[in-house]
């Protein structure tokens, strides 16, 4: 990329100390900021980071996913969207794939991930 | 007052902006640019600067050139392109033109060489929907039929056919700016622009619409 074009690119994303830190198989809870008419409020979605895409660049992004009433919910998040106020990792994973993608065809016990450190018993998501 | 320049495409990325949505906008690196020389009614029939943009070396540069250079006290330029104003306007050979002639908001037509893409067919060039792909049509990517036996018996001039496509002046109109700094000389604007990373390009005024 030119330098001048990456120049512009960091001026508009979000300083290194302020990109949120997580992994790809953390749980995570997102603060996301939505407009509603004239009000402003922060939602919040928690769930699975199943996915990573886009590395340094200002169009970075990652999807969290949740099973909620049954159904499994895909969200994708822009990484340096000023509207991501902030990623609370609840519960670190360890997993050995970029994207999680396999979780989508389980249920229950089978859609689980390893919680980091702890090899024996893996707990529900 | 000057209303436009030259500048080179840089590249594109993504902004966001303070509402949270996501921009994208191709970052150009306009001027500074020399009037080199400044054409006038009396001398020329019309109101017009040449602008010059870019460094050239002087030995590149044939006598004659080097001379029309010398005339305005500038240095030679790669780029010499000329734009109209309107009479009256208090502009004189050797000034500069800087990106703050824009200002954020502003509508602009940017026209450059677009990307060449060579022989194409045309499905690619002019959007022909093809034939069927199966049932053994073999008529898949063919333009048809062009000209018929009795009448016309011809084919039109200007029949849409395969052929080079692209590695020509286009000009994107409506643009809008999204910010100007003219201590780096840097434009941004929303959108794609035509031509390549590095090429030159002519920003200017729209010319339809108003504002």
């Amino acid at each position: 990329m030119n330098p001048i074009v990456k120049e512009v690119s960091q001026a508009h994303t979000k300083p290194a100390d302020r990109i949120p830190k997580f992994r790809v198989g953390d749980t995570v809870r997102v603060h996301f900021r939505i407009v509603e008419g004239e009000k402003e409020r922060i939602q919040v979605f928690e769930g699975l980071v199943i996915g990573r895409k886009g590395g340094e660049t200002p169009h970075a992004k990652f999807t969290v996913r949740r099973v909620a009433f049954g159904v499994g919910v895909e969200r994708v998040f822009p990484l340096h969207s000023p509207r991501v106020e902030k990623v609370e990792v609840m519960r670190e994973g360890s997993v050995r794939r970029s994207k999680l993608y396999y979780l989508r065809g389980r249920s229950g016990k089978a859609a689980r991930v390893k919680i980091k450190g702890r090899s024996t018993t893996p707990t529900a998501q | 007052m000057v209303t436009g320049l030259m500048g080179k495409k840089l590249g594109m990325t993504r902004i966001y902006t303070e509402s949270g949505a996501a921009e994208p906008v191709t970052v150009l690196e306009a001027g500074p640019c020399t009037v080199v020389q400044r054409k006038t009614t009396e001398c020329d029939g019309y109101e017009a600067v040449q602008l010059g943009f870019g460094t050239k070396l002087e030995k590149r540069c044939t006598k004659p050139l080097r001379g029309h250079f010398a005339k305005a006290g500038a240095s030679p330029a790669s780029v010499l392109r000329e734009f109209r104003l309107d009479s009256g306007d208090e502009v004189n050979a050797g000034d500069t033109v800087k990106v703050d002639i824009f200002e954020i908001g502003d509508r602009v037509d940017v026209a450059g060489i677009s990307k060449g893409k060579g022989f194409q067919g045309v499905q690619k060039r002019w959007g022909f929907g093809g034939g069927p792909a199966s049932h053994g049509s073999n008529h898949h990517r063919e333009p048809g039929s062009i000209g018929m036996s009795a009448d016309p018996s011809k084919v039109h001039k200007g029949k849409k056919l395969p052929g080079r496509m692209g590695n020509k002046r286009i000009t994107a109109q409506n643009l809008e700016i999204i910010s100007v700094d003219p201590e780096k000389n840097l434009i941004l604007i929303r959108g794609s622009i035509p031509g390549a990373n590095g090429g030159v390009v002519v920003v200017r005024k729209r010319v339809k619409g108003t504002k």
